[in-house]
C-alpha cells in the first residue's frame, strides 16, 4: 500500500504545479498548492507509520523508501505546508506581481516536488539528477522578484552549486568504477549494490570518491567553506521559499552525504570519512558564529543561522553511534520547524518596516504583540534554549560525540553555540526594544501571516517539552537500519 | 574489464582522442574570444561522441553508439548552437576583464594536468593499472575538471562561466566512457538530459542579469556580501 500512496504525493504536486502553471489568476493557484500540500501532508503522515523497517524497492529497484527517506520526506512536507500557508499572505503583498503569482505557485509546488523525488531515489545517479533539478526549479523561485539583488543571488546559486554538483558527480563515477573491479564492468547502480561492494573495493579509491561526493552534496547542504551561495540565495529570495529553501532542501542533500557515509561504514576508511564530515561540520559552526556576530541584515542572519544547523547536524551523524544519529534526525525536524518560524516572522518585519536592515527594525513587540511575540520565541528556539526541541537534539548530539572518537569536536560544538546564543539573540534584543524608530510600520498582519507561526512554534515546542517514547524509538529504528547499533 | 584487454589500435586511438580533447580545452584557456570557446567545446563534444563510438565498438557496448549519437547531436550541435545565440543576444564576443593573460593561464593548465597526472599516477599503480589507459582516462577527467574550475575563476563573462561549468562535464563524461562504460544507460541519458535544462537556465538568467542589472560581468555582482 506504500507505494500507491508515494505515487499519489508525485501526482497531486505535479498536478498541482501543472494547474498552477496552466490556469491564470492567484487565488485559484495559491489554493491549488494549499490543497496539495496539506494533502502531501497527510500521505506523508501515513508513509511514516507504514513504511517498513527494513525499507522496500519498486520499479526494478530504482525507488526505495527507508525509514531514514520517509523522515526526510516528512520534514519536507511540514515545511511545505507551513510555507504555502504562509505564501498566501505573504505574496499578496508584492505589488504588480498579481499577473504573475500563478507562475510562483507552479514553481512552488514544482520545486516541492523535485524535492519529494530525491530522497527516494535508489540510484545513486539518479538521486544526483534529482539534487540537480531541485537547484534548477529553485533558481528560477531566488529570482522570482526580479530584483537585482534577487536575480544576482540566484545567478550565484546556480553556478556555485553546479560547479559543486560537478564534483559530486565525478565522486559517483569514481564510486562505480571502483565495484567494477569487484562486479564486472556492468552492474545495476544502487545503494545497496555500492554498499556491497565497499567492504571488498580499493578503500583509497572509496575515500577519494567519497570526499568528492563529501564537498559536492556538501555545497548544496551549505557546508563551510563551500556554502557562499546560501545566505544570498536565502536571503533574496521570497520568505516562503528561503523557508523551504532551508527547512527543505538542504536535509534533501544531506540525506546523499549520510547515504555513502554508511556505505564507508564496513571500510577501513569509516574514520577518515567521519572526521573529514566533523571538520566541516566544525568549521560550518565557526564560519556561522563569526557572520552572525557581525551580521546587518535580518534574513543573512537567518541563513547563517542555517549554516549553524546544517553545521550540528553535519556533526551528529559524523559522530555516528546510536546517540549521534538520533539527535541529528531529530534536529533536522526541529531545524525545519523553527526556522521556518524564523524565516516568516523575517518576511513579516522586513515587510512592516519596508526594509531588511536590523537597524531599521526596533520595538517589534510594541507594534506587533502576537507575531513578534513568536518570532522572539522562535529565536530563542533556533538558538537551542530550553525548552524547545532544537535544546534536546543538540544535547543528544552532545552526548553522542562524547562516545565518538572526535570528542575535541564536542567541546567545539559547545563553545561555538555559546557564541551563537550571544550573538543571534543580541540582534534580537537591538530589534525588540531600542529606541522608537523614525516611521513607525502602519501594516495589519493578517491571521495567514501569523497562524503558520503559532503553528510552527506549537511544534518544536511541543518536541522540546516531551521527546515521546514513540518518536524515539521511530529515530532508533532509523538509526539502526543505517547500521549505528 | 574493457581496459585490462584492450587491442593496441584500439588503446592508440582512444589516447589519440583523449589528448585532443584536452588540448581543446587549452584552447579554450588561451583565447578571450567567447566565439572560440564555444567552438573548442564543440569540437570537444565531438571527440568525445567518437570516443564513445570507438568504446562502444571495441568494448561491444552497442547502446554506446546511441550515446554517441545524442553526444554529437546534444553536445556537439545543440548546446554550442544555443551559446552562439545568448552571446549573438548579449554582444559579447570578448571576455574583458580576465584576471590574467592568455599565456599565464595555458601555464596554470599545464601545471593543473601534471598534478591531475601525479594524482592519476598514483591511483593507478596503486590499482595496479598504471600502463594502461585508465591512467591517462584519470587524468583527464581530473585535467579538465581543474581546468573548468580555473575558467570559472579567471573569467569573469557569465558565458564563460557556462563554459567552465560544460568543460567540468564534458570531463566526467569523457572519463567515464573509458572508465565505466558500462555505466547504466538510463543515467548517462538523464545527463544529457539535464544539461540541456541547465543550459537553458543559464540562457534565461543570463538575460534576467542583462535586463535587471545591466551587465553580465561576475566582477560587478557585488550588491551581496557579508
Amino acid at each position: 500500500m506504500i507505494w500507491p500512496i508515494l505515487y499519489a504525493i508525485w501526482i497531486v504536486t505535479a498536478a498541482a504545479a501543472a494547474a498552477c502553471g496552466i490556469i491564470p489568476g492567484a487565488r485559484f493557484a495559491e489554493r491549488v498548492n494549499l490543497f496539495a500540500a496539506g494533502l502531501d501532508f497527510v500521505l506523508v503522515c501515513y508513509l511514516l507509520g507504514a513504511t517498513p523497517g527494513a525499507g522496500a524497492t519498486a520499479l526494478n529497484g530504482y525507488l526505495l523508501l527507508d525509514g531514514f527517506g520517509v523522515w526526510v520526506m516528512f520534514c519536507l512536507a511540514t515545511v511545505y505546508l507551513l510555507a504555502s500557508v504562509y505564501a498566501i499572505g505573504y505574496m499578496r503583498w508584492m505589488h504588480g506581481e498579481e499577473a504573475r503569482l500563478n507562475r510562483f505557485y507552479a514553481l512552488f509546488a514544482a520545486f516541492a516536488l523535485t524535492m519529494f523525488l530525491a530522497p527516494v531515489q535508489n540510484n545513486p545517479g539518479l538521486y544526483w539528477i534529482a539534487i540537480d533539478f531541485t537547484t534548477i526549479v529553485s533558481a528560477f523561485l531566488v529570482g522570482f522578484q526580479r530584483a537585482p539583488e534577487s536575480i544576482e543571488a540566484a545567478w550565484k546559486y546556480i553556478v556555485i552549486v553546479s560547479a559543486g554538483l560537478g564534483l559530486a558527480l565525478l565522486g559517483t563515477v569514481l564510486f562505480y568504477w571502483a565495484g567494477t573491479f569487484v562486479l564486472g564492468p556492468v552492474y545495476d547502480m544502487t545503494w545497496a549494490a555500492f554498499g556491497a561492494i565497499a567492504p571488498k573495493a580499493d578503500s583509497v579509491l572509496l575515500l577519494l570518491a567519497f570526499l568528492l561526493l563529501l564537498v559536492g552534496f556538501g555545497t548544496k547542504v551549505g557546508l563551510a567553506p563551500m556554502h557562499t551561495w546560501l545566505p544570498d540565495a536565502h536571503s533574496e529570495g521570497p520568505a516562503p521559499v528561503s523557508a523551504m529553501l532551508s527547512g527543505a532542501l538542504l536535509n534533501c542533500a544531506m540525506l546523499g552525504i549520510v547515504r555513502y557515509l554508511g556505505i564507508l561504514r564496513s571500510t577501513p576508511m569509516e574514520g577518515a570519512a567521519r572526521t573529514a564530515l566533523v571538520v566541516l561540520g566544525a568549521f560550518s559552526l565557526l564560519v556561522a558564529a563569526l557572520f552572525i556576530t557581525r551580521q546587518t541584515v535580518i534574513k543573512r542572519l537567518a541563513a547563517y543561522s542555517s549554516v549553524e544547523h546544517m553545521g550540528v547536524v553535519a556533526l551528529g551523524f559524523g559522530f555516528g553511534g546510536p546517540l549521534g544519529v538520533i539527535g541529528a534526525l531529530y534536529h533536522m525536524l526541529n531545524h525545519s520547524l523553527a526556522k521556518s518560524l524564523v524565516f516568516f516572522g523575517a518576511g513579516n518585519m522586513m515587510h512592516a518596516y519596508g526594509s531588511k536592515e536590523i537597524d531599521r527594525i526596533r520595538r517589534v513587540t510594541h507594534y506587533f504583540p502576537r507575531s513578534g511575540g513568536l518570532w522572539l520565541a522562535g529565536a530563542v528556539a533556533i538558538t537551542g534554549a530550553p525548552p524547545f526541541g532544537l535544546f534536546l537534539s543538540e544535547l543528544t548530539i552532545l552526548r553522542g560525540g562524547m562516545q565518538s572518537t572526535n570528542a575535541w569536536a564536542v567541546w567545539w560544538m559547545a563553545v561555538l553555540l555559546i557564541v551563537i546564543f550571544i550573538g543571534f539573540l543580541n540582534k534580537f534584543r537591538a530589534m525588540f526594544f531600542g529606541p522608537q524608530p523614525e516611521h513607525a510600520p502602519r501594516i495589519e498582519l493578517r491571521f495567514v501571516h501569523v497562524a503558520p507561526m503559532a503553528v510552527a512554534l506549537a511544534a518544536v515546542l511541543g518536541l522540546g517539552l516531551w521527546w515521546l517514547p514513540a518518536i524515539w524509538q521511530h529515530l532508533a529504528a532509523i538509526a539502526a537500519q543505517l547500521g549505528e547499533v | 574489464m574493457l581496459i585490462f584487454h584492450l587491442d593496441p589500435l584500439a588503446s592508440s586511438i582512444f589516447s589519440l582522442l583523449t589528448i585532443v580533447a584536452l588540448i581543446l580545452a587549452f584552447v579554450m584557456l588561451g583565447s578571450h574570444w567567447v566565439k572560440n570557446h564555444v567552438y573548442a567545446f564543440a569540437a570537444e563534444s565531438w571527440v568525445i561522441a567518437a570516443l564513445s563510438a570507438l568504446v562502444g565498438f571495441y568494448g561491444h557496448y552497442p547502446e554506446l553508439l546511441f550515446i554517441a549519437a545524442l553526444t554529437a547531436l546534444l553536445r556537439g550541435s545543440l548546446l554550442p548552437y544555443l551559446l552562439l545565440r545568448i552571446i549573438a543576444d548579449l554582444k559579447q564576443s570578448r571576455e574583458f576583464t580576465p584576471l590574467l593573460q592568455p599565456s599565464s593561464s595555458l601555464v596554470l593548465g599545464a601545471f593543473l594536468v601534471l598534478f591531475s597526472y601525479a594524482l592519476a599516477h598514483r591511483l593507478g599503480v596503486r590499482m595496479q593499472l598504471a600502463d594502461s589507459i585508465a591512467v591517462l582516462a584519470l587524468t583527464t577527467m581530473f585535467a579538465l575538471k581543474l581546468i573548468g574550475f580555473l575558467m570559472l575563476v579567471l573569467r569573469a563573462e557569465a558565458v564563460s562561466a557556462i563554459l567552465g561549468l560544460l568543460v567540468i562535464e564534458n570531463g566526467i563524461f569523457l572519463g567515464s566512457q573509458i572508465l565505466v562504460p558500462g555505466m547504466p544507460l538510463l543515467l548517462e541519458l538523464v545527463i544529457l538530459f539535464d544539461l540541456l535544462i541547465i543550459v537553458s537556465t543559464f540562457g534565461l538568467l543570463i538575460r534576467y542579469l542583462h535586463r535587471e542589472l545591466g551587465t553580465t560581468s561576475s566582477r560587478e555582482l557585488t550588491r551581496l556580501v557579508g
